[in-house]
């Protein structure tokens, strides 16, 4: 089910609900019984979209996963491919229509997100083109995530937007917000900041009017949206998030709206049973608001989350003492009735408690003090590690954002290269000083280069490129630094960051208030006018566009009723990001409510990590 | 997706979007046809492709049929990369049309797929190839109608059928091409670049694409992806208007593409050598820590770190030698420290660590020296497992006295603590003396 899209601001069930409507009306343009070949990455997505029942009314009887060699056989009239256009897929799909021996079947093939020249290309030179008898694309722009989010989920699009230039993703992201138009009305104002923002606009104002002529009839449901390019705001993603469901994303990931965990705390133990077989395949949990407890806690500050947990144990614990004031049979029956509703808190509350436990045990501050106590007691080593390298990467981390030593070589950088940390961990420390700092002095630049190289290899030199080419990385040219001015205008840092009951946006990193956040809020008010100085010092044109509502449709707002913005992030949001605007959606006083769309959910290391060059895997 | 839904019952229809982006003429009639057979058969190559079918090697067309743009294929190509690189596949079009008998180009394509499987084109249903023969009358009216640049793009991107054979000029081409860039479509702009590639010599796109710097890069990005790396040197050198050798690094990046060269030199020889030495068994070290992987391609840290580890004290004048990597390479004395002691460490060779440390004076005292904290050395030196008595070393040489007490408690360095603590009870009964004095 997918309730948890309505119960937003804006029905986003809208947009899923269309997109499952495409969905059968290709699968019921092929008749027949059908066996689906997925490329398994799509899985993620659509499952966002579309259950298997749905694919079951539209007599879809086999599914499989998209691999070399033979299809499984399958007793089937259809055959279709649904795949990411990608060169070495096709090659995988020639294969499997090769050997498939069956001639009475139809092939087919949906692209997604869109179909590509250069695949249907490969499939004729592969000798295949010819034998589908379809070959569509579904246009999956934007998916809802959550009842305020939206993704497209292309995982190249901050490369290929910043590094090769390559605007097709804005060229989907321009689609995608018509579509979103379409359905949801004409957005009356649009703001941005940045060159890809610049594009997206001009393309969506074109699109408008290649469009003239069809007027869009629906009442706007949104009164601005903000465009935003990720190159304006570099040092967000590569902070480590301290919310909840951040923390959640930097050490296992999360994908479409799943997570991996370690299974040893999910251990079930029930009574007379011993745990002799533990559980060794990961636990996978899917996380979005549909869960009340997780939309209760994602946006927490880690530190307040413990707090959070052990109250709802109360609570529950108090509800199941119920049962023993339940005297007459009226009252025995209500609380049976509410059973299911408490067992299911019951166990949403126990993963909670293991994830928190095990984030813990990897970030905790105290365990490291405790650590040091223990063996002053007992002469007993216990080594966390984890969390003493957690804590020691986030005191760099914060140095560096409130400007200490950035100019400098710094030591613990230093320490991570010869101890061969991971290097996307090194990259991602030594980039954020490099963005604290207005770029690093040659001579600082040339150590860190000099020691990455000799340490994980020389070929990373292509990665350090692409680093400067996106200004990740760069060499300080004037000699002005100009991100005191920025921190200090946009109040970037707050020294008394309150993580239980937070008043400011700087809560979810614990002191940093996210820039990119920073620029929404100043925009809703007092207005960007008042922060011109700062919006030159960042990169990209900022600009303000009308689009004309055809009388009848201008809302007549009520008196305290909220506005609606779409913030959309070209090249990538992080989960605290969407919790800081989630937060000023909350505030009492804001009069704003904002709904996030985004070309995909990043991290400071999956983001780096899609500007890696491993020039061994390009050697056909 | 109302294009899509056209008559499902449509063959040939509901299959036109296969055709969406074909490049050929639209009057491939019977003589035409013939012509190009002709053609065909005059390629030596290309005779007795009948008989094997599935000799992928043998292709290769050297000529570039008269009168067809879809039948030009590169020369290099059939040699490079056999199938992936003939972007030319008109045969199946022509060959399995019903107005031909059978003729030798059917087989011709087969041969040219990846020579993965050992399928034979008569397994594969000729209807399949149906779609790609002639296109539906309807469909010619879209060829014939007269199309600018800008409409053209327009109609690409909305995903109809396209015959971009109209724009034969250069200065149309060249229109077409930024249309489909103003467009921010990366798919057309790569439909029209392969067109362009196609139907421009190579010098002549080379040189309008100079000026294009988007379309550049997508150009390049689609060499890139169909594995084209002749194109794309012959790109590359040709804007630098030099030789291949000098790519463009800048110059800092060029010292180190120059020290990846001397590593790799470096590894090479020590790898020849030391497999020889680990069959022969000559070298006990060898015997007692098998190498577990070969050391070509690793970081210049870790090659030092081998060479720390199987060559510790071979001369300087060794290319396998610590001392004379640390030269070559000229590292810096941490780094070299750092991954002598841990390769020491590891095989367990204390005297070795111990002399790492040892600086001797002038009046011939030794003293113990680190460009590292001792904290650190203590670090790397436990991971060893090294014994107390070689920790308890380093233990007192910690300045620190709170750091020094963690520290032996975290080593067991028993004698370390008592000596601390008798030093600070000495002081403690002197402080509470003196306190009882005023209580």
């Amino acid at each position: 089910m997918a309730a948890h899209l309505t119960n937003g601001r804006v029905n986003l069930n809208i947009l899923r609900e269309a997109a499952r409507k495409e969905l059968r009306e290709f699968l019921d343009k092929c008749a027949g019984s059908k066996a689906i070949v997925w490329d398994e990455y799509l899985t993620g997505p659509f499952g966002l979209i579309a259950q298997y029942s749905l694919l079951k009314e539209h007599e879809v009887e086999k599914m499989f996963t998209l691999k070399g060699g033979r299809l499984p056989p399958a007793d089937v009239k259809n055959i279709i491919f649904f795949v990411r256009p990608r060169l070495e897929l096709m090659d995988i799909i020639a294969e499997n229509v090769f050997s498939d021996k069956s001639n009475s079947r139809d092939y087919h093939i949906l692209f997604v997100p869109r179909r590509s020249m250069l695949c249907e290309q490969r499939l004729k030179e592969q000798g295949v083109l010819g034998s589908f008898t379809n070959i569509d694309e579904y246009i999956l722009d934007l998916i809802p995530y959550d009842g305020d989010l939206l993704s497209m989920e292309s995982e190249g699009a901050f490369r290929e937007c910043y590094l090769e230039n390559d605007q097709t993703t804005l060229y989907h992201t321009a689609k995608g917000l018509m579509t979103l138009q379409a359905l949801y009305g004409t957005i009356p104002q649009i703001y941005g900041k940045g060159d890809c923002a610049r594009h997206v606009a001009n393309m969506m104002l074109r699109m408008k009017r290649e469009f003239a002529g069809s007027q869009n009839q629906i009442l706007p449901v949104f009164d601005t949206l903000l465009l935003l390019d990720r190159n304006v705001d570099l040092l967000t993603p590569l902070a480590t998030q301290l919310t909840y469901e951040g923390l959640i994303d930097e050490i296992y990931g999360i994908t479409n709206g799943y997570v991996k965990l370690p299974p040893e705390k999910f251990a079930q133990k029930k009574q007379g049973e011993g745990s002799k077989d533990l559980p060794t395949e990961p636990k996978k949990l899917q996380l979005n608001s549909a869960e009340e407890l997780y939309a209760e806690i994602r946006d927490k500050n880690f530190n307040a989350v413990g707090a959070a947990l052990s109250k709802k144990a109360k609570i529950i614990s108090a509800a199941f003492e119920e049962r023993h004031n339940a005297k007459t049979v009226g009252e025995i029956k209500q609380f049976v009735s509410q059973l299911p509703h408490m067992q299911a808190a019951r166990s949403s509350l126990a993963n909670h408690t293991s994830i928190a436990e095990l984030i813990k045990d990897l970030t905790s501050k105290r365990s490291v003090q405790e650590h040091r106590n223990a063996f002053e007691a007992d002469g007993f080593v216990f080594c966390p590690v984890a969390s003493e390298a957690f804590f020691d990467n986030l005191t760099v981390e914060q140095e560096f954002m409130t400007g200490v030593d950035t100019d400098k070589v710094n030591t613990y950088i230093e320490d991570c290269i010869s101890q061969k940390d991971p290097l996307i961990k090194v990259l991602r420390l030594m980039c954020m000083q490099s963005v604290c700092n207005n770029g690093l002095k040659q001579k600082v630049l040339d150590f860190y280069k000099r020691e990455i190289l000799q340490t994980y290899g020389y070929e990373h030199m292509l990665t350090l490129n692409n680093l400067e080419k996106t200004g990740l990385l760069k060499l300080q040219t004037n000699s002005r630094n100009n991100y005191p001015t920025i921190r200090k205008t946009l109040k970037l840092w707050m020294e008394d960051a309150n993580e239980q009951t937070p008043n400011d946006i700087s809560y979810v990193y614990s002191g940093y208030a996210p820039l990119s956040v920073r620029l929404t809020q100043v925009l809703a008010r007092p207005g960007w006018r008042s922060i011109e100085e700062v919006l030159k010092m960042l990169p990209g044109p900022h600009f303000e566009e009308r689009q004309q509502l055809p009388a009848g449709l201008h809302k007549k707002r009520q008196q305290g009723e909220n506005r609606t913005t779409l913030v959309f992030f070209l090249g990538g949001v992080t989960y605290a990001e969407i919790t800081a605007l989630r937060f000023l959606s909350q505030m009492e006083d804001s009069g704003m409510e904002y709904i996030i769309a985004t070309t995909k959910l990043i991290n400071g290391s999956s983001w780096i990590k899609s500007l890696m060059d491993h020039p061994e895997t390009q050697i056909p | 997706m109302s294009r899509a839904k056209a008559d499902e019952d449509d063959y040939w229809n509901s299959s036109k979007f296969t055709l969406a982006f074909t490049f050929d003429e639209e009057d491939d009639d019977y003589t035409r046809l013939k012509e190009s057979k002709k053609a065909v058969n005059s390629i030596s190559a290309l005779a007795d492709e009948d008989d094997d079918d599935d000799d992928v090697e043998k292709v290769s067309w050297s000529g570039e049929p008269v009168g067809s743009i879809s039948w030009s294929v590169k020369e290099t190509a059939s040699k490079l990369r056999p199938a992936g690189d003939s972007r030319e596949l008109g045969f199946p079009k022509i060959s399995a049309s019903p107005s031909l008998p059978k003729n030798n180009s059917v087989y011709s394509l087969s041969s040219l797929f990846k020579g993965t499987a050992q399928y034979s084109t008569l397994d594969t249903p000729a209807r399949h190839y149906a779609p790609e023969l002639r296109k539906p009358k309807c469909e010619y009216k879209d060829y014939i109608s007269n199309w600018s640049p800008q409409e053209t793009i327009l109609k690409m991107q909305q995903g109809k059928v396209v015959s971009l054979e109209r724009f034969q000029s250069l200065q149309d081409k060249m229109l077409l091409l930024d249309k489909a860039v103003d467009g921010h479509d990366g798919n057309i702009i790569t439909a029209i670049l392969i067109y362009l590639k196609r139907s421009l010599c190579k010098e002549v796109l080379f040189r309008e694409l100079v000026g294009r710097e988007t379309a550049l890069r997508h150009y390049i990005h689609y060499l890139k992806e169909s594995g084209e790396q002749k194109v794309l040197l012959d790109l590359f050198s040709l804007s630098l208007s030099g030789s291949v050798h000098s790519l463009p690094f800048s110059p800092e990046d060029s010292l180190h593409v120059q020290d990846h060269y001397t590593l790799l030199e470096r590894q090479i020889i020590i790898e020849e050598n030391d497999k020889q030495v680990e069959r022969t068994g000559q070298s006990d070290v060898f015997k007692r820590f098998p190498r577990k992987a070969s050391i070509l391609n690793m970081p210049l840290i870790t090659t030092l770190y081998y060479s720390c580890f199987y060559h510790y004290s071979e001369p300087e004048g060794t290319y396998s030698s610590p001392a004379n990597i640390r030269r070559t390479f000229k590292l810096a004395e941490k780094q070299y420290f750092l991954t002598a002691l841990a390769a020491r460490a590891k095989l367990k060779a204390w005297t070795d660590v111990d002399s790492l440390f040892t600086t001797r004076n002038w009046l011939g005292f030794t003293k113990k020296k680190s460009p590292v904290a001792f904290q650190r050395v203590l670090d790397i030196l436990h991971k060893n497992n090294a014994p107390v008595q070689v920790l308890e070393v380093y233990v007192n040489l910690l300045e620190d006295l709170e750091l020094k007490i963690n520290m032996a408690h975290k080593f067991k360095c028993h004698d370390v603590i008592i000596n601390v603590r008798r030093a600070s009870y000495t002081l403690c009964s002197i402080i509470l003396n003196s306190a009882s004095v005023w209580l």
